[in-house]
């Protein structure tokens, strides 16, 4: 009788402790889905979805539920509001996503009051990961592609000006300061620097294009967001025979969507960009990555720099949802196991510094080339291993508070 | 050449391609505002409309760019008769606001729809190889896409103007313009009158929504983002006028190109700067009636 | 009619206008659902606290396009105008203490609508609405140009606001800041109440409705413009003082023209020229949105399109037009 009262409660036990075991962590994913900016939501959202489905099991028996919403425009105050609700009703223990910088620098004093983490996206203002201890990045910032690309562009392609012209908002000057700092040290000169109207309308580029190819620089750095922008300029550039004026294009991968390259034609080759993904790059992750991505959106989907970076911000999320086993209720605690993350990706070898909370990541050279079986492509020139944040790092201006 | 006028030159060219685009897309609005009073905000949804046709006749049908600008431009214009029938014709009578409301009330609708069918993702169009690349004319290059946007800008103004100016159909528009309550009274049919304006005016505007995309991408907001231009143009010149919204469409445009070129950092301001200019020294436009 | 009736007609009449200014019962129901909201919905006050502020916006539309009948495509330039004041304040001149802000937002933003208005007032139609929308957008690109002192489109990040009265806190859920901004609406809401039934109010409402009129009988119909949308532009400016206080953040973007847009579609919705339109209007069109871009954000366009189209039909005067329309409707049929 005893022997039955022992075992009945040892067999409580373990299904109690079994079920106590199991947990479902809410994780937010907030992203723009409708308006101007929801095609680059849509990218990053993919990519989270994707690693989902296929990576469910490896947090088992934990699940993890994603509760979408809308981070609206640019603006930063509905992203606020979602994202504080998505805190105080939805009781999320992660937020994720956020494409736009203001959403994040809004969001900093709410994440760090209700210790709540923060992992972005996308989001590349430098100094937002010093706004809130609870902040990792998984994308980039404007320095990691900016400053490399200076020192490159002058020693590598030979540019000994440089004009800069850039769409006259903080990315575009965060950008541009990057790159010039690198060229300056470099030993480079910047001949002119040029803003080419707000984010919001895509300008006709031609005037801006025209000035600069009439003063003859080398280069021509350009800093446009991602998207219909891109376009355009690679257009102006072609039709205003910018190359065989002898004016270099050059530029962070913004400049060269992947989802657009096809379209923008002749023009494009000689691009040379420095990025942190490109579609075609050579390594095993990136190639099972793409086959995932065409088997589930079809072949005439293509994944982007801001779908690989959805990958790797969901890769770690698990990861640390695996290392803590579930018990993610500590907002510190999942911070601090994010510290010193590191895994291979589509993107290479991607880690979280531990000092900033962000992310360190291998830069490429990368060059437009048209690839024999006629579609427009990228060749890697040159890789960079483990590129920091030089704003941070050298703490220029705001990243140094 | 020398450097101050290889400046000069490639100011004017440029504002003048530019120029050109708002005035094909622009001049529609101009004249149904001037002839039957009527704000029509979804005019720019109509270019965006038109834009989006020419993305699907030359990618999903593969038709040629240029065919496909003619063929756009008339299935808009021919589709725009029903609204201007059963909608628009309900609200002549209405205040500013109402009408206001109603036609971006339509725009919003036509964004979600275009949103639906194509997404949110900018699309660009194929381009014949002879629109690619620059042009020799001689003393330097241009680009061909805006010579190409210059001439067909001068043809289509010398055809209007020939047919304000010279046909029957031309004067009735004017004089119903003028004083509509006389122009009926003589006999002319102010009904019909205004839905054939309108239809070529909606038609324009698809044909410079089509000609937009290689400016400036085509995305669903492209039909209220740049909608604001066409008003400014329309405001400046005056409403109902040709010769107004030609020479609004020149001074803006030339404006905005030079200030982008020479004052990039306060570049946008100038075609703001010199709307309110123009509009506080003659508040009707340049050839508009108080 | 005998002289017996009409005299009773002219009292009738008297009385009517007499008694018009009078608190009606009913006009507590607003205030009272707004104070339920606090307890029924605790957890949404972050939300509840911007609905609240685009009523105070939507309110101060509303005496320039519901009574003087002034239409502008540039009241988002006042609401940037208050939320920048705030913001500059507490992040250059480390100001911080959240009322005097209100007052300050206030006047800076009266300020600019006295002096735009005197110079745009004077004309109408689609010249005043394209003046009034260049003028906020050169706002804004004059924002962006010394994006050094603005922020430009990333803003003014990391504002802090001291405690109000000295004493309550802000919370993560927003409590503290429902109360105040339904405090500050209040004033607001009672001081353009009193307008709206002064005789001051009545003369805009002959401006709207018949300005040559106005102009033979000798009104100073420009001054009372003028005066009127420097009110207006105050309280739009209190409005974004608001915003910048809540979110403690501000950016470039307050000065979108969608802003203007979003604005004006409230209050047509709600009805013009009746107060409670505003109330109406900017609830009705958040909570909709709030719910139906959780759903598809691309339905949400078409339905608020949707909405436009089909009130400017066969609403014309709102939603509260078509509650006038059937009380008046079922009061008809009772007399007959």
């Amino acid at each position: 009788m005893r022997m039955i009262g022992w075992l009945g409660l040892a067999a409580l036990a373990f299904t109690v402790g079994g079920a106590a075991q199991a947990e479902t962590v809410k994780v937010g994913v907030v992203l723009p889905f409708s308006g101007a900016n929801a095609d680059l939501g849509h990218q990053i959202d993919k990519a989270f979805d994707l690693y989902v489905k296929l990576h469910a099991n490896d947090i088992a028996p934990n699940k993890v539920e994603i509760i979408k919403r809308d981070e609206g425009p640019p603006t930063g105050a509905v992203a606020k509001t979602v994202a504080t609700e998505l805190i105080t009703n939805d009781k999320v223990q992660i937020l994720t996503g956020f494409v736009f910088s203001p959403s994040a620098i809004a969001l900093a004093p709410v994440v760090t009051q209700a210790k709540v983490p923060m992992v972005i996206a996308n989001a590349g203002t430098a100094w937002i990961t010093n706004l809130s201890p609870y902040i990792a990045r998984l994308s980039f910032s404007m320095w990691h592609h900016g400053y490399p690309m200076g020192a490159y562009a002058h020693d590598k392609i030979g540019c000994k000006t440089a004009a800069l012209a850039y769409t006259d908002f903080p990315p575009g000057k965060d950008s541009t300061e990057a790159f010039k700092t690198g060229f300056e040290k470099a030993g480079g000169k910047i001949t002119d620097s040029i803003p080419m109207g707000s984010p919001v309308q895509v300008p006709d580029f031609t005037p801006f294009f025209q000035k600069v190819k009439d003063a003859k620089p080398d280069c021509m750095y350009v800093f446009i967001p991602s998207g219909a922008h891109a376009t355009g300029v690679m257009k102006a550039y072609g039709e205003l025979g910018m190359r065989k004026a002898g004016v270099k294009l050059i530029g962070p991968m913004d400049l060269i969507p992947d989802n657009k390259l096809q379209d923008m034609g002749d023009a494009a080759i000689g691009t040379v960009v420095m990025g942190n993904y490109a579609v075609d790059l050579d390594n095993a992750d990136n190639k099972a990555f793409n086959a995932a991505w065409h088997k589930e959106y079809g072949k005439d989907s293509y994944p982007d720099f801001m779908s690989a970076a959805g990958w790797d911000t969901m890769h770690a999320i698990f990861d640390t949802i695996k290392k803590l086993n579930g018990k993610v209720d500590d907002g510190s605690k999942v911070i601090d196991a994010m510290k010193g993350w590191s895994a291979n990706g589509p993107r290479g070898k991607v880690s979280i510094d531990a000092a900033t909370r962000d992310i360190v990541q291998d830069e490429r050279a990368m060059e437009v080339i048209r690839k024999p079986d006629g579609k427009l492509g990228i060749k890697v020139l040159g890789t960079t291993s483990a590129v920091k944040d030089e704003c941070k790092e050298l703490k220029i201006g705001r990243c140094g508070s | 050449m020398p450097h101050f006028a290889n400046i000069a030159v490639s100011i004017l060219f440029d504002g003048l391609a530019y120029a050109m685009f708002l005035f094909i897309t622009s001049v529609g609005l101009s004249v149904t505002m001037g002839l039957m009073g009527f704000v029509n905000l979804a005019h720019g949804a109509f270019a965006m409309a038109g834009g989006y046709i020419v993305v699907s006749l030359t990618r999903s049908l593969g038709i040629d760019f240029v065919p496909a600008l003619a063929i756009s431009s008339v299935t808009i214009g021919v589709a725009s008769i029903p609204f201007e029938r059963f909608l628009y014709r309900r609200l002549y009578r209405s205040t500013d606001l109402e009408q206001v409301l109603l036609t971006i009330g339509l725009a919003f609708m036509a964004i979600a729809t275009a949103t639906y069918f194509y997404g949110p993702i900018p699309k660009s169009v194929p381009l014949p190889e002879w629109l690619q690349g620059d042009v020799n004319l001689g003393f330097r290059y241009f680009p061909s896409y805006r010579a190409f946007l210059i001439v067909l800008g001068a043809a289509l103004i010398a055809i209007l103007w020939y047919a304000f100016e010279r046909t029957n159909i031309g004067a009735k528009i004017r004089a119903a313009v003028d004083n509509r309550r006389m122009a009926e009274s003589v006999g002319i049919n102010v009904d019909l009158l205004f839905t054939l304006t309108f239809a070529v005016g909606s038609g324009l505007a698809a044909l410079g929504g089509g000609l937009a995309i290689q400016l400036f991408g085509l995305s669903p907001s492209f039909a209220v983002i740049y909608l604001v231009l066409f008003l400014i143009v329309v405001a400046v010149g005056g409403l109902g006028s040709l010769k107004g919204t030609l020479l609004a469409a020149l001074v803006l445009g030339v404006f905005d190109t030079g200030g982008k070129y020479l004052l990039a950092d306060a570049g946008g301001f100038f075609i703001y700067a010199v709307t309110v200019a123009v509009l506080l020294i003659k508040p009707a436009g340049f050839y508009g009636r108080e | 009619m005998d002289t017996t009736s009409r005299e009773r007609a002219r009292e009738r009449a008297a009385e009517y206008l007499l008694r018009r200014h009078r608190f009606r019962p009913a006009e507590a129901l607003p205030w009272l659902i707004a104070i339920a909201v606090y307890f029924i919905f605790p957890d949404r006050m972050t939300f509840g606290s911007q609905v609240l502020i685009m009523v105070m916006f939507a309110l101060s539309l509303d005496l320039i396009l519901g009574y003087a009948g002034i239409v502008t495509l540039g009241h988002a330039a006042f609401f940037g105008i208050g939320a920048y004041t705030v913001g500059l304040a507490a992040a250059r001149l480390h100001w911080n203490e959240p009322i005097s802000g209100l007052f300050a937002a206030a006047i800076m933003a009266g300020l600019v609508g006295f002096i735009t208005g005197w110079f745009l007032l004077r004309y109408r139609g689609l010249t005043l609405l394209m003046l009034t929308l260049a003028t906020a957008i050169m706002l804004q690109e004059t924002g962006n140009l010394r994006s050094d002192i603005s922020g430009g489109y990333d803003g003014l990040p990391g504002l802090t606001f001291d405690p109000l009265l000295g004493k309550f806190d802000y919370d993560l859920y927003g409590h503290t800041y429902y109360l105040y901004v339904l405090a500050v609406l209040a004033v607001v809401f009672y001081f353009v109440r009193r307008i709206v039934y002064s005789p001051f109010g009545q003369a805009l409402t002959g401006i709207r409705e018949n300005v040559r009129r106005m102009h033979a009988i000798g009104s100073p119909v420009h001054r009372r413009l003028v005066t009127v949308y420097t009110i207006a532009a105050a309280i739009a400016g209190v409005a974004g003082a608001l915003f910048t206080q809540t979110n403690a953040y501000v950016t470039l973007t307050v000065f979108d023209f969608d802003n203007s847009a979003k604005v004006m579609v409230m209050l047509i919705l709600g009805g013009t020229g009746r107060l409670y339109g505003a109330f109406l209007g900017a609830v009705v069109y958040m909570v909709l949105e709030d719910y139906f871009s959780k759903l598809s954000p691309t339905f949400w366009q078409f339905g608020i399109g949707l909405m436009l189209v089909l009130a400017v039909l066969f609403a014309r005067r709102g939603v509260l037009g078509l509650f006038e329309s059937a009380g008046q409707y079922f009061s008809e049929r009772k007399k007959s």
